[in-house]
């Protein structure tokens, strides 16, 4: 290589392809910096400022901070954040495991991204109209209940299935599905299968197997599934205003309440930080409980 | 036996995942303003409502305009990072694509709360302009993971053998590799379309005046009567996004079975 016309770009000596490189990606990382990185640096200033009224004053404080993180109202309201952002990475992964198990493992060559798309489908079909679908579907006089009383199986409508946090973790947890299935498939595809054989040769069971060799081998899907479907719903907006009916507030309201209809700009950043700054504790622990999995193996 | 099992079990997880969806045109063609059960007849009414509506159209206008711009800029911006990141080695790679493809770990109100803070401050009046700044931002990682694979099964030596033969970088970029990755750049403008098209954080928090099909649809909601005329609305986005989708799953096969890659699944 390197012998053509233009020996300069298709060489691959260090020095013009990294120019090259960098020329490449300069728009779409320049994009990055000033709508993404820039704003976020605004925010976390921002949060450091003493605000109020709509306006926002350059004396520094810790003063936001000490009311997000010591006042009742804003404790109760994170801790439900965390709940239902748990709750709903727990159910969604242990619903997903199996179906990602069926299509890496049962489910022919030729069929498998048949299976994926279907998966996938539903996922890009109108979050808000699904949601909203799901608050129809609980309801007080919604589809269960009327279909349950039509059907003479109950006599009054159930009010355990709506305005709750369970309504809450069903509808996130529907809307999160996909995203659970697909890194867990990911890494069961990349399990050696022959390694399944030798654990059977040497006397284990199946289960065993399993347990021994394909749930820690899967493992980094595990984990890249649990962190990407807690990390959007612990700042979900819409689930908790038409499911919760605004009576179960979580973080994003939270953040509303404060940036436009307070106006308070300073305190709202400081929950925006704080949130981000619970997120990224939690997400880098479970990674650092988890790294005996995430070592040697590509 | 086994195998089974697991069989029901995935049958039954795509019924889950698919019962609210059944439900948007059964209560669509529902002779009742109340969505509940039992169904009291078959109307088009909910259809013909929704179609005579100026402010849904407008919405629409509106939300089509965001989509297309969005679709088009994520996927320059993507096919730039994504050509980058598979073809050359340069210093700070991983930080810059990893703040490129933050967003996809972002909850979307701290990006839109963020973005919000520094528009008001320096004063941009909110618009659908601003709604494409902001859908621009989420929808390039999903065009760059789309195209980065497209990249990745290229083979090296044809673009070689293109410059061996005395083309030029660009003329090599033209011939060869544009339209060798040419799904890749459908699928990702197919997708990203419908990512901003269905978005409706970033849609709701700084389109300002402007509404778009997503936030009307929001606010339409909050009235019980109104409620009727927008599942028929949503059974008409559903059909147009599954379409949508379809045409992008597609071209992904079809550019890697025109790389000789093997298919190993889904989008992301």
């Amino acid at each position: 290589m390197g012998q053509g016309a233009s020996p300069g770009r298709a060489s691959t000596s260090a020095n013009p392809g990294a120019r090259a490189g960098l020329m490449l990606i300069s728009p779409t990382l320049t994009y990055a910096v000033l709508l993404l990185a820039a704003p976020l640096a605004t925010v976390v200033i921002y949060s450091l400022l003493t605000g109020g009224r709509g306006q926002i004053t350059w004396d520094f404080t810790f003063a936001n901070y000490a009311e997000v993180w010591t006042g009742p109202v804003y404790r109760a309201i994170m801790l439900r954040s965390l709940t239902v952002a748990l709750g709903v990475t727990c159910v969604t992964v242990l619903i997903a495991y199996p179906i990602a198990y069926f299509v890496s493992f049962n489910v022919e060559p030729s069929r498998k991204s048949l299976w994926l798309f279907l998966i996938t489908i539903p996922f890009w079909t109108s979050y808000l109209i699904r949601v909203f679908l799901w608050k129809v579907i609980l309801g007080y006089n919604g589809v269960v209940n009327s279909g349950l009383m039509g059907l003479g199986i109950i006599d009054e409508p159930l009010q355990w299935i709506n305005y709750n946090v369970g309504a809450l973790i069903m509808t996130l947890a529907h809307a999160y599905a996909p995203f659970a299935i697909l890194p867990i498939f990911v890494s069961l595809e990349k399990i050696d299968r022959s390694l399944l054989e030798a654990g059977q040769d040497l006397g284990e069971s199946k289960l065993r197997t399993f347990w021994r060799v394909t749930l820690p081998l899967s493992m980094p899907g595990v984990i890249a599934a649990v962190l990407i479907v807690f990390i959007p719903t612990i700042g979900d907006y819409v689930t908790p205003d038409l499911i919760g009916g605004g009576k179960l507030p979580m973080i994003a309201n939270m953040m509303e309440v404060q940036m436009l209809k307070v106006n308070n700009k300073a305190l709202g950043s400081a929950i925006a930080v704080s949130a981000m700054f619970v997120v990224a504790i939690i997400a880098v622990g479970f990674v650092l409980l988890n790294r005996r999995f995430l070592g040697p193996q590509k | 036996m086994k195998g089974r099992g697991l069989r029901t079990y995935a049958i039954g997880y795509l019924i889950f995942l698919y019962a609210p969806i059944f439900l948007l045109p059964l209560f669509a063609f529902n002779d009742s303003k109340i969505i509940a059960f039992p169904l009291s007849g078959f109307t088009t009414i909910w259809f013909s409502e929704m179609w005579n509506d100026a402010q849904m159209w407008n919405a629409l206008r509106n939300s089509l305009t965001i989509s297309t711009s969005t679709a088009v800029l994520a996927t320059i911006f993507g096919t730039l990072a994504a050509r980058a990141s598979t073809r050359f080695e340069f210093r700070g790679k991983a930080g810059a694509l990893g703040l490129i493809m933050l967003p996809l770990v972002l909850p979307e109100m701290i990006v839109s709360m963020s973005l919000l803070v520094v528009l008001l401050a320096i004063g941009v009046p909110l618009s659908i302009l601003t709604v494409i700044l902001g859908h621009v931002l989420i929808c390039t990682p999903f065009s760059v993971a789309i195209l980065t694979s497209a990249f990745q099964s290229l083979d090296k030596s044809l673009e070689e053998a293109a410059y061996d033969l005395g083309e030029t970088p660009f003329s090599t970029f033209r011939l060869i590799i544009l339209p060798l990755v040419m799904p890749g750049i459908i699928s990702s403008l197919l997708i990203c379309f419908t990512i901003s098209l269905d978005e409706f954080i970033i849609a709701y928090f700084l389109a300002g005046a402007d509404t778009v099909l997503s936030s009307y649809i929001y606010s339409q909601f909050r009235f019980p009567a109104r409620v009727p005329a927008m599942l028929a609305l949503g059974t008409i986005l559903v059909l147009v996004s599954v379409v949508l989708l379809t045409i992008a799953e597609y071209f992904r096969r079809r550019g890697i079975a025109k790389t000789g890659g093997k298919d190993t699944g889904g989008f992301l």
